[in-house]
């Protein structure tokens, strides 16, 4: 780093590649260029979206009507289960790391990662396990059918045989996480340009290193899970196991202890680009920067000491259920904290609706309406109604898909015109924005009234008086998965399109940062030589 | 452009308000019939107005500067972006609001579980998929099964009103009683929810989970399992019917053992091959074609064959003692504690004698008939 001191360079002088990619697949295959390696994570995000979505869309064809319709239930179970996982590990996952991996080293001003090679495994692990886990269900026998959940003994004792591929596809993504969490962290605190400073972070930036530290404690917790699981299957130990003096409320425990604060490092990231977006669009610096910063930080800590609020109806004693109660309605603090500095950054700005504004702005409207139904959520004796109803559905459905992917949507189109050098078609992007709108709330609001109703959540069929409201559903989720076939088309006509760049390297006029220093889009290898941060 | 999008809009809420005024009383948490599901329910709203009332400053602000600072309508962005007043303001606001609303759950969870004083206590445990339902101090008990029929589900007849919501035994309880609910599993994790009851809680193998009803309203209470436990997760039902202590009281009195009817009363006299055909079907239907599937395909490997298996086809002593004492670890379970002598025998000689297994049966010179002495003699035999 000293070194890089003494070089005055500007950044955007440097960019004289001194060797570019190699040709064909052996580019794509043995790359260690953070930016191929970006690109690898959001196109197998992509495609992961699409099988996941059209497993969604399986799911709400059977809800359709009630009585059995397309699938029978056993297949119904199936696609829960396939459909949670990809959902998870698959989709928003491997985006939020695609998006890191192009965008931290531009925004901290360094050539790469830090890691490279390390970079270049824990992409193409992914590949592969998802394979694993999918071959699945073309198998003699069901695919893993409990639920992305996977509780035990409805997944041990009583899973099908394919429950050991789940494993060790679940090894195999928790591997690929860690390594890409590690590689995160060591590059935000080895990686940094001369006068990055800590105070100076994008809030991007900010936000992945404190979700590389949640990964990095709880991804290996999951790995123990799994590991008890395929024990418990094969080792004949009893970890979870009542008829050998073990405990199914031990998996539970353990799962949460990963799975709550992986529901923060899926939306994490998303706070971060919401920041950069909404402040770029209003032309005018975020407001309460540290405090945005102390918030993210506030929510993954809280975010460890919160995982019984989804095991409230197991029994807990009253005084466990006191402390997660409060505890988690704790998290609605450092949320509010962002959401009212978001606003105070709109108030009084300069604002203008692009389709990354467009999708940052219904984050904020529909993240908070998800935020609602949390806080609703951690009232226990509320709770004891709504838990593994269609209520939690559609919670978790507005964090997720109005949160993270509206999130992970505005930081592409934020972005893209970056990476390719090209203008999207303002025009498509709105109207798939609009789409999305408004097939998600039909979607996914009919659904609150489905869970305060009385629906169970994984039922591959229902009651009579649950029609009408299914049927909302159903036609929100088609129209949902047709609106992204529009963002499907723009992407594709970006990758391939061979016309010259017509975006500045600005792009953007409310934009800073570094990465607006660059040409777009930015030359192979860029800051060879760290740029000086004023 | 944006004239067709408003219209749009326009159409989608207005059909998401002509819906939802068409489904107005499924819209919310029922208020239900108990003390318990009263209070949740005012929680439940109280809940509810608070995010209300925080959803209109947010949303207010929010769109109030959506409108007023456009740059089209040539808003200059102003250079504030701190300020710890504020920062304070929004912390400590939504701190006391959370603390206003921590105190009446607390007070609620409180009397959830407050299970003292109890009048009545049932037993309720959650099989694959069915529930069984013990009154600890009336001795009785019995399984509750779901009584739609498969040609409903599979639309090849007209659905009942209370379609996947009706069982052949429902629970029955005594009003303005308190009725202290022990939970537990057999095989993996249910969950016993009757939301107008005010009860969810999880069934789990190991563990007795307590909980309780006060019903103060009479009627007919109807609940799913809420715990995703395998293939017939979603065909699980519970119904509770609340009835006034006298008739309470008479519905104990005809379900006592030894009177006129149990569950497991074994019921041993010859019946013709044709009648067990006949019962076999209906309770092939009922108790095993989930998995097994109508046409005795079943759903291999989780859920074997029936047809031309050699289990089924060979000894009737051996298959009578397979299904009396089922498999462990998985969805088969020991049939011998949910159903009586003769229905066992009904479906033994239905399984026996359906899908071309009677050809399997005479080859082997075994007879496809099995009478309920035969099951008796095996269950004797299996006692220690």
């Amino acid at each position: 780093m000293t070194e890089a001191i003494i070089h005055t360079h500007a950044a955007a002088d440097h960019f004289d590649a001194h060797h570019g990619p190699e040709k064909g697949f052996k580019r794509w295959l043995f790359t260690t260029n953070h930016k191929d390696i970006g690109t690898l994570y959001l196109l197998f995000s992509l495609v992961m979206l699409f099988i996941g979505g059209l497993m969604a869309l399986v799911i709400r064809a059977e809800l359709f009507e009630p009585g059995k319709v397309l699938i029978d239930p056993e297949f119904f179970n199936q696609m829960t289960t396939m459909h949670g996982l990809i959902m998870v590990f698959g989709v928003i996952m491997p985006a939020m790391a695609g998006l890191a991996n192009w965008m931290i080293p531009l925004m901290i001003g360094a050539p790469d990662m830090a890691l490279p090679r390390l970079n270049n495994w824990s992409f193409w692990l992914l590949p592969f396990a998802f394979c694993l886990l999918m071959s699945t269900l073309i198998m003699s026998g069901p695919a893993p059918d409990f639920g992305w959940t996977f509780y035990a003994p409805l997944s041990t004792t009583y899973g099908p045989k394919s429950t050991d591929f789940f494993i060790f596809s679940v090894h195999m993504m928790g591997a690929s996480s860690i390594m890409a969490a590690l590689n995160i962290v060591v590059t935000i605190f080895n990686m940094r340009a001369p006068g990055m400073t800590w105070g100076k972070l994008p809030l991007f930036v900010w936000s992945w290193l404190v979700t590389g530290f949640l990964l990095l404690a709880v991804m290996p917790v999951l790995a123990g899970c799994v590991t008890m699981m395929l024990m418990d299957r094969h080792f004949h130990t009893s970890f979870f196991n009542a008829a050998g003096g073990g405990d199914p409320l031990l998996f539970q425990h353990v799962f949460w202890f990963f799975g709550h604060p992986e529901v923060y490092i899926l939306i994490l990231p998303g706070f971060g680009i919401i920041s950069e977006v909404v402040s770029t669009f209003s032309r005018k610096r975020l407001f309460g920067y540290k405090f945005m910063v102390a918030a993210t930080v506030l929510i993954a800590f809280i975010g460890l000491i919160v995982w019984m609020h989804h095991m409230f109806t197991t029994g807990a004693p009253i005084t466990a259920q006191l402390y997660f109660m409060y505890a988690t309605m704790l998290v609605a603090i450092p949320t509010g904290i962002k959401i009212f500095n978001w606003l105070a950054t709109l108030f009084k700005g300069s604002i203008t609706f692009e389709t990354p504004m467009l999708f940052a702005l219904g984050f904020l409207v529909m993240f908070t309406i998800g935020g609602f139904s949390g806080v609703m959520l951690s009232l226990v004796p509320a709770d004891y109604q709504y838990r593994d109803s269609y209520f939690v559905v559609a919670h978790f459905h507005y964090v997720l898909v109005s949160g993270s992917l509206f999130a992970i949507f505005a930081a592409i189109y934020y972005w893209l015109p970056k990476w390719t050098g090209r203008m999207y078609s303002e025009r498509l992007g709105q109207i798939h924005f609009w789409l999305s709108v408004i097939g998600m709330n039909l979607a996914f609001l009919p659904m609150h009234f489905l869970g305060l109703a009385g629906m169970p959540r994984r039922i591959p069929d229902y009651p009579l008086q649950f029609t009408d409201f299914n049927q909302l559903c159903t036609i929100g989720a088609f129209i949902f998965g047709m609106a992204q076939l529009v963002f499907l088309y723009i992407i594709l006509k970006e990758c391939v399109s061979h016309t010259k760049p017509d975006v500045s390297n600005q792009v953007w006029e409310g934009a800073k940062g570094l990465e607006w220093t660059l040409p777009s889009p930015p030359p192979y290898h860029t800051f060879e030589t760290a740029p000086i941060v004023p | 452009m944006h004239h067709r999008i408003l219209r749009l809009i326009l159409f989608f809420t207005s059909a998401l308000f002509v819906l939802t005024a068409y489904a107005e009383s499924e819209l919310n948490m029922p208020v239900g019939g108990t003390i318990l599901s009263e209070e949740i329910y005012k929680l439940h709203m109280a809940g509810f107005y608070v995010c209300c009332g925080i959803g209109v400053v947010v949303f207010g602000v929010l769109i109030y500067s959506l409108i007023r600072f456009r740059k089209s309508k040539g808003a200059q962005a102003a250079h504030f972006h701190e300020h710890l007043g504020v920062e304070i303001i929004w912390t400590t606001i939504p701190f006391l609001i959370l603390v206003a609303l921590a105190i009446p759950a607390t007070i609620v969870l409180g009397h959830i579980h407050n299970t003292d004083k109890s009048a009545l206590t049932l037993k309720i445990t959650g099989y694959q998929w069915k529930w069984k339902y013990e009154y600890l101090d009336q001795g009785i008990s019995f399984f509750s099964v779901l009584s739609t029929t498969q040609d409903q589900i599979n639309n090849k007849a007209k659905k009942s009103e209370w379609y996947l919501l009706e069982v052949d035994h429902e629970a029955v309880v005594p009003i303005n009683t308190k009725i202290k609910l022990l939970i537990t599993a057999d095989d993996v994790i249910h969950s016993w929810w009757v939301p107008a009851l005010g009860v969810k809680q999880d069934a789990i193998p190991g563990y007795i989970n307590e909980n309780w009803i006060y019903v103060t309203k009479p009627g007919t209470y109807r609940g799913q399992c809420g715990e995703l436990c395998g293939l017939n997760h979603g065909f699980m039902p519970i119904v509770v019917k609340a009835v006034p202590q006298a008739e309470f009281d008479q519905w104990v009195k005809n379900h006592h053992p030894g009177n006129s009817f149990t569950p497991l009363q074994p019921a041993l006299n010859p019946l013709t091959g044709d009648a067990l055909l006949a019962l076999g079907k209906a309770q092939y239907e009922k108790n095993c074609v989930m998995c097994h599937q109508a046409n005795g395909a079943g759903l291999p490997p989780s859920f074997p064959a029936l047809k031309k298996s050699r289990i089924v086809t060979g000894a009737p002593d051996a298959a009578i003692a397979f299904v009396l004492s089922g498999v462990p670890g998985t969805a088969m379970q020991a049939f011998g504690e949910q159903l009586d002598d003769q229905n066992i025998a009904a479906i033994m000689t239905y399984i026996r004698s359906a899908w071309g297994n009677s050809d399997l049966v005479k080859q082997q010179k075994y007879s496809t008939v099995i009478q309920p002495k035969d099951v008796a003699k095996v269950r004797q035999g299996s006692k220690p």
